[in-house]
């Protein structure tokens, strides 16, 4: 079955809920071939969840969703071949060389060898890291890291790139190297990218539509101009607080919370 | 499939490979025991009649250290579930019954060469098994006792939300099934109501299978042993491939 509609991603009336607390609350949302997408919302708002359910890791308790025209509940592998994913945490194998690492992945997407290695050296290449190649992942920086994970979520060639939080924890000048490099992409191969983050003038700067969800409900849809214009702001980020509110958002510390929490101090100690 | 089995045992075994801290770290605990308990217990033993206790002991320790090593990477998956590897895994098109078992072949192949490593170590300290086509087989039950307990620790740790119930497993669990083993005192002469709750320790097969193999003394019967082992294997296969289908991250 091919992609019949002009959306790459479309949902509709999504709703997740978690025993009593609904996490996504009737939100339905689309996003364009090769555009550069992005969901705000603050902590707890349903971001991840969302994304979660897009990339076939939870199932949605109601409503309908289609990655790349297919369904990812029905067809999973479909949707799994469609997209690249760079997550909010780093799920690198730290124990193993970047070359390694991404040798893992190909297999793992049933890339042809000779294919596979060709896209391997080059996306090292774009990604700056072809001289560390063979250097266990342990050993890079947060920045390094990333830029693995993104080359990583690329070979098997997906049609859309989700990246959870990619700039969390790096200083301005990885974060402004990386987001050059995912206007690139999304530029030259025409590739779908759907991105969260919490720092405004990222998304205002490289997103063409923006999403704006709280409370698991979609509150504001549109481009960076027409979300100032809604609100009347002058900044995405007033724009942002308008549409959200001013209030801290308690969130429960949960199990990845402490897990978090345990990384920390296992990488402190393994250094 | 097989590629992607391949290439998931080969990541398990690299890691493996590249820890040798983790490696000589591990070998303390079982070196510990073998000489500690070997040597100190031996004099008294032999006196009580039971031959030599070195002897005995070695098939109890390396069942030990490979129990011990198998649950650790089937645990691992919490750690890797939240920080590594295994959400990457499980956004790729792949089934989950095949991540499953590509870990489970690599974890239990991990913990086999670790118990080799600790059964070399006891040759080198003394322990003279009866050589023959009993080390193949011996290798076999090996490798059925890691199988078996990778499979649990994948089991246990897909209940799990995060390591603050590893304490519990390692007291609960892992130290009972090794202590009411028999790897440390023959069941022969035990108490019945010990050698009941052995009955019921999946690794006392394993211990008594490698005694069977490598010394020649058995309790259960190297061919009870062996169908036991294969059907708990089985059962703790099947049910960890349950569980795990129904992680979600």
């Amino acid at each position: 079955m091919m992609p019949t509609t002009e959306n790459i991603i479309d949902v509709q009336h999504l709703v997740k809920k978690f025993g009593e607390l609904t996490a996504v609350n009737d939100a339905s949302f689309t996003v364009q071939h090769g555009e550069i997408f992005a969901f705000l919302g603050p902590n707890g708002a349903g971001k991840t969840t969302t994304i979660k359910m897009l990339t076939t890791l939870l199932h949605p308790t109601s409503g309908t969703i289609r990655v790349n025209g297919f369904d990812p509940l029905k067809q999973q592998d479909e949707v799994r071949n469609s997209f690249g994913i760079v997550f909010q945490d780093p799920s690198l194998d730290d124990e193993l060389t970047a070359w390694e690492n991404l040798e893992l992945h190909g297999v793992l997407y049933a890339v042809p060898t000779k294919l596979r290695r060709e896209r391997m050296s080059q996306l090292l290449e774009v990604v700056g890291l072809s001289d560390r190649k063979d250097d266990i992942t342990r050993t890079f920086s947060g920045g390094m890291r990333r830029r693995l994970e993104i080359a990583r979520g690329l070979l098997h060639h997906p049609k859309i790139l989700f990246l959870d939080e990619p700039t969390i924890g790096l200083d301005p000048q990885t974060r402004n190297h990386l987001w050059n490099h995912v206007v690139e992409l999304n530029q030259k191969e025409g590739i779908t990218v759907f991105l969260t983050t919490h720092y405004m003038e990222e998304a205002d700067k490289v997103a063409g539509r923006i999403a704006v969800i709280d409370h698991g409900k979609i509150v504001a849809q549109g481009s960076s101009a027409e979300l100032k214009a809604q609100t009347s702001t002058q900044s995405l980020e007033d724009a942002f607080l308008a549409l959200t509110g001013n209030s801290i958002r308690e969130e429960e510390s949960g199990a990845i919370d402490n897990m978090r929490q345990m990384a920390r101090v296992w990488r402190g100690k393994r250094r | 499939m097989v590629s992607i089995i391949y290439i998931l045992w080969l990541r398990q075994l690299k890691r493996y490979l590249r820890s040798r801290s983790r490696i000589v770290g591990s070998l303390g605990q079982p070196l510990l025991f073998l000489l500690a308990l070997g040597f100190g217990f031996g004099p008294t033993f032999e006196k009580a009649g039971g031959g030599d206790y070195f002897q005995f002991l070695v098939p109890g320790v390396v069942a030990m250290s490979i129990l011990f090593t198998a649950m650790f990477s089937g645990i691992e998956i919490i750690w890797d579930r939240q920080f590594g590897f295994l959400k990457e895994t499980l956004v790729a098109p792949v089934s989950r019954l095949t991540i499953m078992v590509g870990r489970t072949l690599g974890g239990a192949t991990v913990a086999t060469l670790q118990g080799c490593i600790v059964f070399v170590l006891a040759m080198i300290f003394g322990f003279r098994p009866e050589f023959g086509i009993n080390l193949p087989l011996a290798l076999a039950f090996m490798f059925l006792i890691a199988l078996l307990f990778t499979a649990l620790g994948t089991a246990v740790a897909c209940q799990l939300e995060d390591m603050q119930g590893f304490q519990l497993i390692m007291n609960f669990l892992i130290m009972p099934l090794f202590f009411l083993s028999g790897a440390l005192f023959p069941l022969d002469v035990a108490p019945a109501v010990l050698v009941m709750i052995a009955r019921c320790d999946p690794l006392s097969y394993g211990v008594d299978g490698l005694r069977g193999t490598l010394i020649g003394v058995s309790h259960f019967g190297i061919a009870l042993d062996g169908g036991i082992l294969v059907v708990v294997t089985a059962i703790f296969l099947w049910i960890g491939s349950v569980l795990f289908k129904r992680i979600e991250v």
